[in-house]
C-alpha cells in the first residue's frame, strides 16, 4: 500500500471538537501571589493551604523550564493563561443527575461518556471533572461504608486536612520540576482517594477530565492513598474541545502504597491534538510518581496515549519498601504534528524490589515520539531486578521514533534486561488481511491493536475496550 | 468463472508472465505445475492483488467482471480467496478474531448480518475438528510460532471456513509431512463442488494423489506450454519438466 493512503488512513477530524456553552467564573489571563490568594480564597482553603501555594510559587519563580525532551514548541507566556474558571454557583453544587445542568449531561453523550448509565452499569464510581470544579460525585455513599474517600482534592483540604498535610508533596515535593511547581502553586482541582487498612476497594474509581475554558490551564492535583494491604484501581480519562490557541496542562498525581498494598492506575488520555499543522493543541507536562513506601508494596501505571500535541511524561515508581514491585505498562500514538517524549522511571531503594517496562509507541504521519526510561538501582537494593520491554511502530516514512534507555546501576547483584523493538507495520500483513476481505482501515487497526495488546491487557476490561476504540479513531476516524 | 487472457506481468522490471491464458469453470479443479521461477506463484498474487505486480498487457476476468479493476478486499468479497505459500504472523491478533473478521466482512459484502456467536462458533469447531487442529489454534496469535505444517491447515481452515467460490492454493503442500498432506488434501477435496473451482499451484505431483485435477498445465518461462488432465502430472513425475519443454518445443 502506497504510503500516501497510509497517511490517509491516520488524518482524521478530532471527533471530540466542540465547545459547551457555561458561563463561567474566570479569571483573567496573569499570575502572581494574588492570583495564587484569589484560588485559594475561592476554594475557602485554609492558611497553611495558601503558605503552602506560595511557598511553591515562589521557588517556581526562581527555576526553569526544561529543555532536555526531544520536543520542540514555541515559549509559552505564563502571563497569557488563565489560571482560575468553574461553573457558575461553585456552592449551589447538584445533588443528583437531574440537576446538572443538561448542557453538560450534552457535552459527555457527545463524547460517548453517558455518565448515568455507564456509573449504574459499570459500577463506577465517576467524579467528574468539568473544568476546575467537580460537578458530581456518584457512589460516595457506598465507598464511605467501606470507609473508602473519594472526593476532589478541594473537599478533601477541608474536610479531611489531616490527610492532605500528612501526604501532600511528600512523593512529588513542592520544587521537584518546574511544572510541578507551577502546579503545586496554582492546581485547581483533582481528586483524592483514601483506602484504609485492609480495604479492597468495592469498585474502579473513575474521573473524567475535560478541558473547557479557552486559555484557561489546567492544574489537577491528584493524591491517592492506600494504607497497609489496601486495594484500590483508578482511571482516568481525558479529553477536550477545539481550540485554536495551545491549552497548557500540568497535572501532578502523587500515589502512596503502604505495606502489602496495590494501586493501580490507568489512564486513556485522548486531549486535542492540534489540526494538521498542529495548531491549537494541548500542551501536557504531567509529573506522576507512585511511592511504594511499604513492604511488598505495588503500584501500577498503564497508560494509553493518543491526543495532546506536546506530551511530557513520565510515571514513575520509587521502590523504597522491601519487596515492592513497580510496572509501567504504555500505548502512544502519534499522528499529525504530535509530539511526545514519554517513558518511566524505575528507582529501586528497598532489597529485592522488582520493576516491569512494557512500552509500545506507534508514530505515524509527521508526529516524532520518544521513548525515555530511567532503571536504576540504589546501594541498598540487592537482588533488585527489572525488565523492560520496548517496541516501536511506524505507519509510513515521515515520522520518528527514539529511545533513550537510561541505566544506573549502584548495586552488583541487580539484574537489569532491556529489549528493543522498532518495525514498520507490514505491508505482507495488511495484504493477508486484505485478501481475506478485510478492509485496509480495518486491518490496519486490527495490526495495530494486536500489537498493543500486551498493554491492553493490563487495563479493567471495560476500559481495555474504550482504549481499543480510542486507538481505532485515532488511526482512521472510525471505530472498528 | 476465471478468464485469464494473454496475461503479461512484470516484477520490478522483470516481465514474469509472458501471455498466459487460461480458462476455469465452475466445478473444475486445476493444477499449475513448473520448475522454479516459472511465475506459477505470481500468477495467484495477481489474480488477489498483491503489490508489486504490473499487468502491462492482458485481461482477468471473474464472472464477467474486471478483476483488475477491484480492491483486493472487493476480490476476496467476492469469493477469489488465495491461500499463501508462506502464510503471514500478526501477533497479537487472536485466530478466531481474523476468522470472524473476515467472515462479517465477506456476510456484509454480500447485505447479510453478522454471524451469531453461537452460529460462528459451531462452524469453527466442526471445521477444526475437520483439520484435525486442536480447539487452542483459535486463541493464539495468526500464524505466531506455527509449524510449517500448522500454517499450512491454517489456511484451508479459512477456506473451509470462508467457503470461497474460487480457492487458490499456492504450494499448499510445501513443508508438509505425509499426516499433514493427507489432512490439508482432505481440506481440500472437502471443498470440491458443482459451484466452486480449486486452483493448485504446486512444484511436485505427490499432493495430486492426494486431489487428483481435472486439468493440469505446465507452465514455464511464464507461458503454459502443455496442458491436460490428471495423466500429464505423472508422466512430469516421470519424466521432469525438461522432457515436456522439448516435447513442447
Amino acid at each position: 500500500m502506497a504510503t500516501e493512503e497510509m497517511e490517509q488512513l491516520v488524518r482524521r477530524e478530532y471527533k471530540d471538537g466542540f465547545v459547551t456553552d457555561i458561563e463561567s467564573d474566570t479569571l483573567p489571563p496573569g499570575l502572581d501571589e494574588n492570583t495564587i490568594a484569589f484560588i485559594s480564597k475561592k476554594k475557602g482553603e485554609p492558611d497553611w493551604m495558601l503558605e503552602w501555594r506560595l511557598d511553591a510559587y515562589r521557588q517556581w519563580l526562581k527555576m526553569k523550564e526544561p529543555s532536555w525532551a526531544h520536543l520542540n514548541y514555541p515559549p509559552i507566556d505564563y502571563q497569557e493563561i488563565s489560571y482560575f474558571s468553574a461553573p457558575k454557583r461553585p456552592e449551589d453544587r447538584p445533588q443528583s443527575l437531574d440537576e446538572v445542568d443538561p448542557k453538560l449531561l450534552e457535552t459527555y453523550e457527545k463524547l460517548g461518556i453517558p455518565l448515568h448509565e455507564r456509573a449504574a452499569l459499570a459500577g463506577v464510581a465517576v467524579d467528574a471533572v468539568f473544568d476546575s470544579e467537580s460537578v458530581i460525585t456518584t457512589f460516595k455513599d457506598d465507598l464511605a461504608k467501606e470507609g473508602v474517600i473519594f472526593c476532589s482534592i478541594s473537599e478533601a483540604v477541608q474536610e479531611y486536612p489531616e490527610l492532605v498535610k500528612q501526604y501532600l508533596g511528600t512523593v512529588v515535593p513542592k520544587n521537584d520540576n518546574y511544572f510541578a511547581a507551577l502546579n503545586s502553586a496554582v492546581f485547581t482541582d483533582g481528586s483524592f482517594v483514601f483506602v484504609p487498612k485492609g480495604v479492597k476497594c468495592p469498585m474502579e474509581l473513575s474521573t473524567y477530565f475535560r478541558i473547557n475554558q479557552e486559555n484557561t490551564g489546567q492544574f489537577e492535583r491528584t493524591l491517592i492513598i492506600c494504607e497497609d494491604r489496601a486495594e484500590v484501581s483508578y482511571l482516568e480519562g481525558c479529553t477536550a474541545p477545539q481550540r485554536d490557541e495551545n491549552q497548557l496542562h500540568a497535572a501532578v498525581v502523587e500515589l502512596v502504597a503502604l505495606d502489602d498494598a496495590y494501586i493501580k492506575y490507568s489512564t486513556v488520555q485522548n486531549w486535542y491534538p492540534g489540526d494538521e499543522n498542529g495548531v491549537g493543541g494541548i500542551y501536557n507536562f504531567v509529573t506522576k510518581r507512585g511511592d511504594c513506601r511499604g513492604a511488598r508494596s505495588r503500584i501500577s501505571w498503564t497508560q494509553v496515549e493518543t491526543g495532546s500535541a506536546i506530551t511530557w511524561k513520565y510515571p514513575s515508581c520509587m521502590l523504597r519498601g522491601k519487596d515492592s514491585i513497580g510496572e509501567f505498562y504504555s500505548v502512544a500514538v502519534t499522528g499529525g504534528r504530535q509530539q511526545a517524549d514519554t517513558g518511566t522511571k524505575m528507582v529501586h531503594i528497598g532489597e529485592g524490589t522488582r520493576s516491569y517496562i512494557v512500552s509500545k509507541g506507534i508514530s505515524a504521519g509527521n508526529s516524532d515520539q520518544s521513548y525515555r526510561g530511567l532503571v536504576k538501582t540504589g546501594p541498598r537494593a540487592k537482588g533488585a531486578r527489572n525488565f523492560t520491554q520496548c517496541d516501536s511502530l511506524l505507519i509510513g516514512d515521515t515520522c520518528g521514533a527514539h529511545t533513550f534507555p537510561y541505566q544506573e546501576i549502584n548495586n552488583s547483584t541487580a539484574t537489569v534486561e532491556h529489549e528493543a523493538t522498532t518495525s514498520k507495520i507490514g505491508e505482507d500483513q495488511l495484504f493477508y488481511c486484505q485478501s481475506r476481505g478485510i478492509s485496509e482501515e480495518d486491518a490496519v487497526s486490527m495490526i495495530v491493536n494486536g500489537f498493543c495488546k500486551d498493554v491492553f491487557q493490563e487495563l479493567p476490561m471495560e476500559f481495555a475496550v474504550e482504549a481499543e476504540a480510542l486507538l481505532n479513531v485515532t488511526l482512521e476516524g472510525a471505530v472498528g | 468463472m476465471l478468464e485469464v487472457n494473454d496475461l503479461h506481468v512484470t516484477v520490478e522490471g522483470n516481465e514474469i508472465l509472458k501471455g498466459l491464458t487460461l480458462t476455469i469453470n465452475a466445478g473444475e479443479v486445476h493444477a499449475i505445475m513448473g520448475p522454479n521461477g516459472a511465475g506459477k506463484s505470481t500468477l495467484s498474487a495477481v489474480i488477489a492483488g498483491k503489490d508489486g505486480y504490473e499487468v502491462t498487457q492482458g485481461t482477468i476476468h471473474y464472472d464477467g467482471q474486471d478483476v483488475l479493476e477491484m480492491e483486493i478486499e472487493d476480490r476476496a468479497r467476492a469469493g477469489l480467496l488465495l491461500g499463501f505459500q508462506y502464510p503471514v504472523e500478526i501477533p497479537g491478533v487472536k485466530n478466531v478474531y481474523l476468522l470472524k473478521a473476515a467472515l462479517n466482512a465477506q456476510r456484509a459484502a454480500r447485505g447479510e448480518d453478522e454471524i451469531p456467536a453461537p452460529e460462528f462458533m459451531k462452524l469453527i469447531k466442526e471445521q477444526i475438528a475437520y483439520m484435525k487442529m486442536d480447539a487452542s489454534f483459535l486463541q493464539r496469535a495468526v500464524n505466531e510460532g506455527f509449524s510449517g505444517g500448522e500454517k499450512k491447515r491454517n489456511e484451508i481452515l479459512q477456506m473451509l471456513v470462508l467457503k470461497p467460490r474460487l480457492a487458490m492454493l499456492d504450494e499448499i503442500d510445501s513443508g508438509l509431512d505425509i499426516d499433514a498432506m493427507r489432512v490439508v488434501a482432505a481440506g481440500v477435496n472437502s471443498l470440491r463442488n458443482d459451484d466452486r473451482a480449486i486452483l493448485l499451484v504446486t512444484h511436485y505431483q505427490r499432493l495430486l494423489d492426494y486431489v487428483v485435477p481435472d486439468h493440469v498445465h505446465v507452465l514455464v518461462d511464464g507461458r503454459i506450454v502443455k496442458s491436460g488432465d490428471a495423466e500429464l502430472a505423472r508422466q512430469l513425475e516421470a519424466h521432469g519438466y525438461e522432457g515436456i519443454e522439448e516435447s513442447a518445443a
